[in-house]
């Protein structure tokens, strides 16, 4: 008996921790990719009737669907586009000496651990265009008040910028770790070599951070396609569906319209779009010589 | 190596707080307006000078049955987090030892794969089996957040322990389980701190399989917290107020275990 766990360790450690995932991932998956060849209300009394690919017809004349692609990709792309590069100086200027840096570093922590349904409602707060502080802001610097989240031009900027809140500090902490690690030879040699400040950065830092900022936006970049708390507590996809990702214009299908095929459909396309991205900037990495 | 000029030295402090305080100033005012009436919140142009007043705070727990909502809260993270570990730790050491990168690449899909693309067959499952508005349910869902971080920050970490350790309680008589037991998860605190740190802060943040979930009997907070909000009105104080008391626990958390978290978020992207 001992002798038979012994040989099979490796698989008893792992089997458990995988069968969860199968179950509660893998299998529910497979079935929402079943649901999107069906047609079905969730009613008992009808059963799911096979339609084959046409909800996936539907959905691609379906201009909402098309709109939210284009939605999730322009708050992605900006979001950890804005992220990375305000991330990187953050990073840099942290890494000077100031005073209180291990509070300053703990306190930077705060918006990406908040619970993102709350600093969604206070972000409200701040959005109000009578009694919020952005408008205040706007004020102070002569710039007419605006509607932000209630307007349907803006509402996707001021999301952008509640997500570069709350996650250009986890971009400047992983960069500050990644230059406290870098070693200190090439810097002496550009010293001695006459190089300015400029130059260093662009030839010796930036190359040698180079896999850290990666793995860092590969992070963000997953998360990012993804997000749902933050826009489903500020608009719920609104003003209309000027703000209606993937993620909500999915959730919107299946669970207040019931058209639980077409949501079916329009998840697997978005399963595919993050898997697929995620597969490729992997791969990326890997030829760009970094190592999972 | 660099030469520290006073101007330098300023600029620097000048750039660190005033970034800073741009990054606090919601938290500022979540704390802030918590303390306010209503009437002072609508009163734009006086953002400072009022009198605080706990009146917010009072109904949110007379009111509002909040206790019931952060204790749902409690025990969907705490279970999930300790579930999370029990499957968890023993899968993150076998994939570490026996370099079973498949295993680790499924574990790292269920991170990436988005939660909503599964949510309509949980939905439908877990009502055939009467289990929606069930802590069951809610743990189970939650235990998909938690275990895959849990392997995901606990890989790296055992990859990086001495064998030795392992070789002397093999020679001392222990089994693998023994060994794993008695020697590795002892010295493994740091990690296993790290991780169900950050296991429970996901679990008692997340909003969409608890949405989905949850009902009357089980709500959690960030689903309870929505009850502030009307079509006629939002009543901002408290509806700050309960944002002050979901987020307090966790910035409590992130103060006084900083040095944990911060390796647990950076940890796998430093190394590359």
């Amino acid at each position: 008996m001992t002798h038979w766990i012994e040989k099979n360790i490796k698989w008893i450690y792992t089997m458990p921790a995988v069968l969860f995932v199968a179950v509660m991932m893998v299998f529910p998956v497979g079935y929402t990719l079943w649901l999107s060849f069906h047609e079905w209300d969730m009613s008992n009394i009808t059963p799911p009737l096979w339609v084959a690919l046409e909800n996936y017809k539907v959905l691609f004349q379906d201009e909402l669907f098309l709109d939210s692609i284009w939605l999730t990709f322009y708050f992605t792309v900006a979001a950890v586009f804005i992220e990375t590069v305000l991330g990187i100086l953050l990073a840099l200027i942290m890494n000077q000496h100031f005073i209180g840096k291990g509070l300053v570093k703990t306190l930077f922590l705060l918006p990406m651990v908040a619970t993102p349904v709350a600093v969604g409602l206070v972000w409200i707060l701040i959005y109000e265009p009578n009694i919020g502080i952005a408008n205040t802001f706007l004020q102070a610097l002569g710039i007419p008040p605006q509607e932000w989240l209630a307007s349907p031009d803006l509402v996707m900027p001021s999301l952008i910028l509640i997500d570069v809140w709350e996650w250009t500090p986890m971009i400047a902490l992983i960069v500050l770790a990644g230059l406290v690690s870098l070693p200190k030879d090439p810097y002496e040699a550009a010293i001695v070599d006459g190089a300015n400040k400029f130059q260093t950065f662009r030839h010796i830092t930036l190359p040698l951070l180079k896999p850290t900022i990666y793995s860092a936006v590969l992070l963000r970049l997953i998360d990012a396609l993804k997000t749902f708390d933050i826009i489903y507590a500020t608009t719920q996809g609104g003003p209309g569906t000027s703000s209606q990702t993937l993620n909500i214009y999915g959730y919107v299908l299946g669970f207040q319209y019931f058209k639980i095929g077409q949501a079916s459909a329009l998840l697997m396309i978005f399963f595919a779009i993050v898997l697929g991205l995620s597969v490729l900037f992997i791969l990326l990495r890997k030829k760009a010589g970094v190592s999972m | 190596m660099e030469k520290r000029t006073p101007l330098k030295s300023a600029l620097t402090h000048v750039g660190v707080y005033l970034s800073l305080f741009l990054f606090i100033l919601p938290f500022l005012w979540m704390v802030l307006a918590s303390f306010k009436t209503q009437q002072q919140i609508l009163d734009a142009g006086n953002l400072l000078s009022f009198t605080p007043s706990f009146d917010n705070y009072r109904n949110v727990f007379t009111q509002y049955a909040f206790l019931d909502f952060i204790w749902n809260s409690f025990l969907v993270a705490f279970f999930s987090t300790i579930l999370g570990l029990v499957l968890g730790l023993p899968a993150a050491y076998a994939i570490a030892k026996y370099k079973q990168q498949g295993l680790g690449l499924l574990i790292l899909v269920a991170r990436i794969v988005p939660g909503i693309s599964f949510l309509i067959p949980w939905f439908i499952i877990f009502s055939r089996l009467d289990l929606i508005d069930t802590y069951t349910s809610l743990i189970l869902s939650h235990m998909l957040v938690t275990m895959p971080f849990i392997i995901w920050v606990m890989i790296p970490f055992f990859e990086g322990l001495p064998h030795e350790l392992e070789e002397s309680a093999r020679v001392d008589g222990c089994t693998t389980t023994g060994a794993f037991i008695r020697v590795l998860l002892p010295i493994s605190w740091p990690g296993i701190i790290t991780s169900s740190i950050l296991a429970f802060i996901f679990s008692w943040n997340n909003f969409m399989f608890s949405l989905i979930l949850a009902g009357e009997k089980t709500k959690t907070l960030p689903i309870a917290i929505f009850n502030f909000m009307s079509y006629s009105e939002i009543n901002w104080g408290g509806l700050m107020a309960a944002s002050v008391i979901i987020t307090l626990p966790v910035l409590l958390i992130a103060l006084f275990a900083q040095r944990y978290i911060i390796a647990g978020l950076t940890g796998g992207a430093v190394k590359g």
